[in-house]
């Protein structure tokens, strides 16, 4: 499914319709959106690179990751900065969010460590202003693709940061300028969800197209810290298309090596699929022998039968009967005379069998 | 055998240089208190390299207190402070807030004096220099409960793991937050974090024996020095009057 969601923010926004966004979401018990994110990151940008995409390059709005570490991400992963210097650009909401190191600088006793950062970046330092921000990423966006109708990819790498900085509403307005832009290819964001009230989440979820959830792999309730969660997870993705209709899917992740890795999980393995449902004491799926089994039950009234037609006496058949069939009495005589037998005349034809009018109503006390 | 049961901890804190450009976060709670540990990482980090630099930022206790309890576990601060190896910021006196100033510019005031400090050091001596606070609790109190001001403060130090490469160590208490689950400001350093160490009191109830255990824990995280896996340390402690023994639980007779 990571697949496909890179597809869709590969392929970009259409004329005349919002950019797709994604939202990758993460918790303390599971903390790998930031694995997902760096691995959309890498295979969008080097499809960027070598353009294969909608997008002509892609500007990272770094609040949580230093300009140097996406140095070193590109560098390490092989993606090669030469030519991506005028694809890939930072801006860089890390290091001076909000002109601290400026002042310290002006009154002289800033030195700037020498860092040889390979990849281009812009320094950003009022992040709590959000309309500037907006400003400063289109502005970036055309300074890489020119004044050309070309698109950009713009990627968030904590929305949570950000969110920490400003209001709800001008993060959320931020976010839907951005995805109107027609300058913009598609927009993907991190969200550490357990920072945040619920509203939050779900205000930011219903602005995505995409929203991936990345969870542990076992709920614990005890202790969530065991290793397992720190190397497996589910990998939860819902799709929203334009005509409403969502489509919800569920992967494996695996970590390894600072690598990411998904697979789905495979259908045919009973035991991967009941590890998915709740757990319950009672079976709620029956195998096919259970299934072949309860088939050949006899249901009770079936005994009945014995091949003839069953007849359930309902209450209300027995006029039709009698004037078919004779008079009961006559009948049960001729079968077995020794046996007992209630002999019943009805008082009179005109009153319906059993009917719910009381008998003593007339009766004058 | 005390020694190599002080490993225990140091193994699990990594090799010597193992901290430098990351952040350690300790966790603990008025029952088990993990000051211990920000002695013995404070006594590792002179150690780790001759030319090493601890920046100390005091809120919940003076010099003479530190010195006198490093000097019981074999580091004499006040050579290492004259030796400008050991700088103490003591901002015990934060906590009186000067009306008028919103808590930013002061908090930005003391980062500045702690780059301050990280320039005056020689070239070479600035990527081993560890940053340590002694107490995130009193940076909220300094802060009127600001907590967003505490937070910026806190990335800054941060940045500096990035910037300069250096070790930022702070310990914060995770039970005196009001009727909360899980403190926001616990869970932001939590995520912040590549090395979570918790104290926490025996789940077993108290023991004459074993004051408490840890849990030492590495994030998966991508760092200069490469990728380091995921490591998760369990073992019970007791706190002596020199040192410390760290243990194994059940190994303990």
């Amino acid at each position: 499914m990571a697949e496909s969601i890179f597809r869709t923010l590969r392929d970009g926004a259409l004329e005349g319709e919002l950019a797709p966004t994604l939202t990758i979401k993460d918790s303390l018990s599971s903390p790998f959106a930031f694995h997902v994110f760096s691995h959309i990151l890498l295979q969008l940008s080097s499809h960027i690179i070598a353009q294969k995409s909608q997008s002509h390059g892609i500007v990272i709005v770094a609040l949580s990751r230093s300009p140097s570490f996406y140095a070193a991400l590109f560098k390490n992963k092989g993606v090669e900065l030469a030519s991506s210097n005028t694809r890939v650009h930072v801006l860089d909401c890390y290091t001076d969010p909000l002109g601290w190191k400026d002042k310290t600088r002006e009154s002289g006793n800033f030195i700037d460590p020498s860092h040889e950062i390979s990849i281009s970046t812009s320094c950003y330092k009022t992040v709590k202003d959000i309309d500037k921000l907006f400003l400063a990423i289109t502005e970036l966006g055309r300074g890489l693709v020119g004044e050309n109708k070309a698109r950009i990819c713009v990627a968030i790498d904590s929305l949570s940061e950000l969110l920490r900085h400003a209001s709800l509403q001008s993060v959320a307005s931020l976010l839907s300028n951005l995805r109107s832009n027609d300058q913009i290819s598609s927009i993907f964001g991190l969200l550490h969800s357990d920072l945040h009230e619920e509203r939050t989440a779900a205000a930011l979820e219903y602005m995505s197209s995409i929203v991936a959830s990345v969870e542990p792999a076992h709920h614990s309730s005890e202790n969530s810290l065991t290793e397992k969660n720190f190397t497996k997870g589910k990998f939860n993705v819902r799709f929203k298309r334009r005509n409403g209709r969502v489509r919800a899917t569920c992967e494996e992740f695996k970590v390894e090596a600072g690598e990411i890795s998904f697979a789905s999980f495979s259908a045919e393995d009973g035991t991967t699929i009941s590890g998915l449902l709740p757990k319950v004491q009672f079976n709620l799926q029956l195998s096919e022998k259970e299934q072949n089994d309860r088939a050949k039950v006899v249901l009770p009234f079936e005994h009945q039968g014995n091949g003839r037609p069953i007849q359930i006496y309902d209450g209300r058949r027995s006029l039709e009967e009698n004037s078919s069939e004779g008079p009961p009495l006559s009948r049960g005589k001729k079968e077995d005379s020794s046996l007992g037998e209630i002999i019943y005349f009805r008082d009179s034809d005109d009153e319906m069998p059993d009917s719910d009018e009381d008998p003593d109503d007339d009766l004058d006390i | 055998m005390e020694h190599k049961d002080l490993n225990l901890l140091n193994e699990a804190l990594g090799h010597h240089n193992n901290l430098y450009g990351r952040f350690l976060l300790l966790e603990d709670s008025v029952d088990t208190s993990a000051a211990f540990v920000l002695h013995q990482i404070l006594k590792r980090s002179f150690s780790s390299h001759p030319s090493s630099a601890v920046i100390f930022l005091a809120l919940s206790n003076p010099f003479s207190h530190y010195d006198r309890i490093l000097r019981k576990i074999g580091c004499n601060l006040a050579a290492q402070r004259d030796n400008n190896r050991f700088f103490f910021i003591d901002m015990l006196m934060l906590q009186c807030p000067d009306e008028g100033k919103p808590n930013h510019d002061r908090f930005a005031a003391v980062f500045e004096k702690i780059v301050r400090v990280i320039n005056t050091l020689p070239q070479d001596n600035k990527k081993f220099v560890t940053v340590m606070i002694d107490d995130i609790s009193f940076l909220e109190v300094a802060a009127n409960g600001s907590l967003n001001d505490v937070l910026d403060f806190l990335h800054y130090c941060y940045t500096l793991t990035s910037e300069y490469g250096c070790a930022f160590v702070a310990l914060d208490h995770k039970d005196i937050y009001l009727n909360e689950e899980k403190p926001a400001i616990i869970l932001e350093m939590e995520h912040l974090a590549d090395i979570l160490v918790k104290a926490e009191p025996l789940a077993t109830g108290l023991a004459k024996d074993v004051h408490g255990q840890l849990m030492v824990l590495h994030k998966q995280t991508q760092h200069q020095h490469g990728i380091s896996p995921v490591k998760i340390h369990n073992f019970h402690f007791k706190i002596k009057e020199n040192s410390i023994d760290c243990f194994y639980p059940g190994t303990k007779i």
